[in-house]
């Protein structure tokens, strides 16, 4: 197994077992601590793909700022009461075996992933010559302006919802 | 890009572009106006203008291209808007007064429905992974707020929630189906996926057949296809009568128009393999929905697990895998709307201060005090059964007959036996207004707009199952187009 390859087994071993610690920590916060380390994980993997950008927005938006978010949810609610009781629903032992049979699937068909699509305009070189933002910006702003669009109505719709849910009051 | 091309290209989105401004408008409407008439007046108005919008992009007889090959205006998206904008003037219509009746009578309530509508018309446009998955986001997430919009009553929270989550879930399967597809092929363009399918000679690929499978996953949780159908009761249930109504149809064309197609455009080559997904789909859903019907007492739920059932009819037109196999398809979409909105409309006239109206025993000899209600009931239910000469019938015997033409018999068969069991429970309602005497006293609520979509609901019941080639032949040509 060449560097890179052992690296990456590393990256990815760990994202899977810290997500199941997510999952599985009773105490929220420690699910959000648990979640922080993955954003991290996750973060190294984009470096990997030469995305130091999607790196540092990895970790400057979501370990910075959503994850204080959800830390400051936590506090609000009082969430005792959620560590006293069972985790899991009873049906949890299907849902795993779902899982796992999904994920024999996986392992099996794996070795058909092949890299023969031919590849696009944005190979390392050019995005070296540009610079990362550069060509994230004009991306965004001519092929994909449309998406970029739509997504900024996704967050207008989540803003009124947020609104609509919980400013009104109930009579 | 110079300003002419970007010029057209804003033209080809003037629908979308038209209710995103109605729906803005709107929510500013609410801060100055008091009456809700006026903002669902607005919002009907605006929705009428996107219509005719619609109707004046209709010139072109080839698909046209626009956003770098992301949004595609064709015939076939096009008759899905139409779709939309009946959907979204008859959600309005039966909501007005209901929604008053429950105290949440929001002005975002409507505009939530138009950017609901939005993400719905963007996905039926999609020619790319991208757009479809930020479309079905737009209407997903509209969706999820608009079921939670009752805030005092605990089910419809929960009907919120579970919708939240488990479309959470749905999107992943989407994004994991988007990217495995995309890694082989390396597009996202749906009509580039299929030449990349054939130039690099990857039709029998394991994972382009698991990533297929799950996008049909994703978009059979919009449809609420079973085994995917497991949030449908509840949210049916808790949400607001109207917005069930507004979700049966909605979000189930969207879902539709974008499984026909990627499965068409996309993996056109790979057949075979779909269908060996989607007939056990069908067939299962079908018989879950007719079969857990059975067993239910109140209305929304037993209303759900018959779109549930009318679900896995339709997918008989898409397994079909033919241009009249999808064609029957959207037609069956087109009048279900009717009939079921028609039907939700009834369950909506019951609801009143303090009484709820959604346990089938309410509609016990409800003939004998509201004989014109209980007529149009009666040929809703007759319409969702598939009795002649409503359209009911009419949207079943075509999807039968082309899962016949593909050589699809044994389906055609189970569909016929599962439409003899849905007969038990939507002739039992039939059965409780005429046969029965009333428990208690009903009074109906009822207000010019819901008698408007009742009439209309009606109307196009009746006329689209005595004169149904019209409505076919609109469908062919626009699928051809």
């Amino acid at each position: 197994m060449s560097t890179p390859q052992l690296f990456f087994a590393y990256f990815a071993v760990m994202m899977t077992g810290l997500s199941l610690m997510v999952v599985t920590r009773k105490n929220p916060v420690h699910s959000v601590l648990y979640m922080l380390i993955l954003f991290a994980h996750i973060a190294a993997l984009y470096l990997f793909l030469n995305a130091e950008f999607l790196a540092a927005i990895q970790i400057i938006i979501y370990a910075g700022a959503i994850l204080v978010l959800f830390l400051f949810v936590i506090m609000m609610l009082n969430l005792r009461k959620e560590e006293t009781e069972k985790r899991f629903q009873k049906q949890w032992p299907l849902g795993i075996g779902i899982g796992v049979v999904l994920a024999v699937f996986l392992i099996m068909i794996v070795g058909k992933i092949a890299v023969i699509a031919p590849l696009g305009p944005y190979s390392i070189d050019a995005v070296r010559s540009d610079g990362h933002i550069m060509t994230v910006g004009k991306v965004l702003y001519s092929e994909f302006l449309l998406p970029f669009e739509i997504a900024s109505l996704i967050l207008l719709v989540a803003v009124v919802g947020a609104v609509v849910l919980a400013k009104r009051k109930i009579e | 890009m110079d300003m002419a091309n970007y010029l057209f290209e804003m033209t080809m989105i003037m629908p979308e572009i038209t209710l995103i401004c109605v729906g803005l408008i709107l929510l500013l409407l609410d801060l100055a106006v008091k009456k809700k008439e006026v903002i669902a007046v607005v919002g009907i108005a605006g929705t009428l203008v996107a219509l005719y919008a619609t109707y004046k992009l209709y010139i072109f007889n080839q698909p046209q291209n626009v956003f770098a090959g992301m949004f595609v205006l064709d015939g076939y998206s096009n008759f899905f808007k139409l779709i939309f904008y009946i959907n979204i003037i008859l959600t309005i219509c039966i909501s007005l007064k209901y929604m008053t009746i429950e105290k949440s009578s929001f002005g975002e309530y409507y505009a939530l429905i138009l950017f609901a509508t939005t993400g719905m018309m963007f996905m039926a446009s999609a020619a790319d992974l991208i757009i479809l998955y930020l479309g079905l986001e737009l209407m997903a997430l509209s969706t999820y707020i608009l079921a939670g919009l009752i805030r005092k009553q605990p089910r419809s929270n929960e009907a919120a929630l579970k919708y939240f989550f488990l479309g959470a879930f749905s999107s992943a399967f989407l994004l994991y189906g988007i990217s495995l597809t995309y890694g082989m092929t390396g597009t996202t363009n749906i009509k580039e996926i299929a030449v990349a399918l054939q130039s690099l000679n990857i039709v029998d690929n394991p994972i382009v057949f698991l990533g297929m499978i799950f996008m049909i996953v994703a978009f059979g949780f919009k449809i609420a296809l079973a085994p995917f159908h497991m949030w449908a009761p509840d949210v049916y249930e808790g949400a607001p009568t109207s917005i069930t109504a507004f979700m049966s149809v909605g979000p189930k064309a969207a879902g539709f128009a974008v499984m026909g197609r990627v499965l068409f455009e996309s993996f056109g080559a790979m057949q075979l393999q779909w269908n060996s997904i989607l007939i056990p789909i069908a067939v299962i859903t079908i018989a879950v929905g007719s079969i857990i019907a059975l067993a239910q007492t109140n209305i929304k739920r037993m209303l759900a697990y018959s779109s549930i059932a009318h679900a896995g009819y339709m997918l008989l037109g898409i397994i079909a895998g033919t241009a009249d196999g999808l064609t029957s398809t959207v037609n069956y979409l087109m009048i279900y709307m009717f009939m079921n909105v028609g039907a939700f409309a009834v369950v909506i006239s019951l609801r009143r201060e303090g009484f709820q109206g959604e346990n089938l025993e309410d509609y016990m000899g409800l003939a004998k005090k509201h004989p014109v209600t209980s007529a149009l009931m009666l040929v809703f239910m007759f319409s969702l059964t598939g009795i002649p000469p409503t359209a009911g019938f009419i949207g079943k015997f075509y999807v039968i007959m082309e899962a016949v033409n593909s050589g699809h018999m044994y389906l055609a068969i189970i569909a016929v036996m599962f439409s003899v069991v849905s007969a038990f429970f939507y002739l039992r309602i039939v059965m409780y207004m005429y046969m029965k005497d009333p428990k208690e006293e009903v009074t109906l609520t009822s207000s010019s707009s819901l008698n408007f979509a009742l009439a209309v609901t009606t109307a196009m019941v009746i006329i689209l199952g005595v004169f149904p080639s019209f409505l076919l032949n609109l469908v062919r040509s626009s699928i051809a187009g």
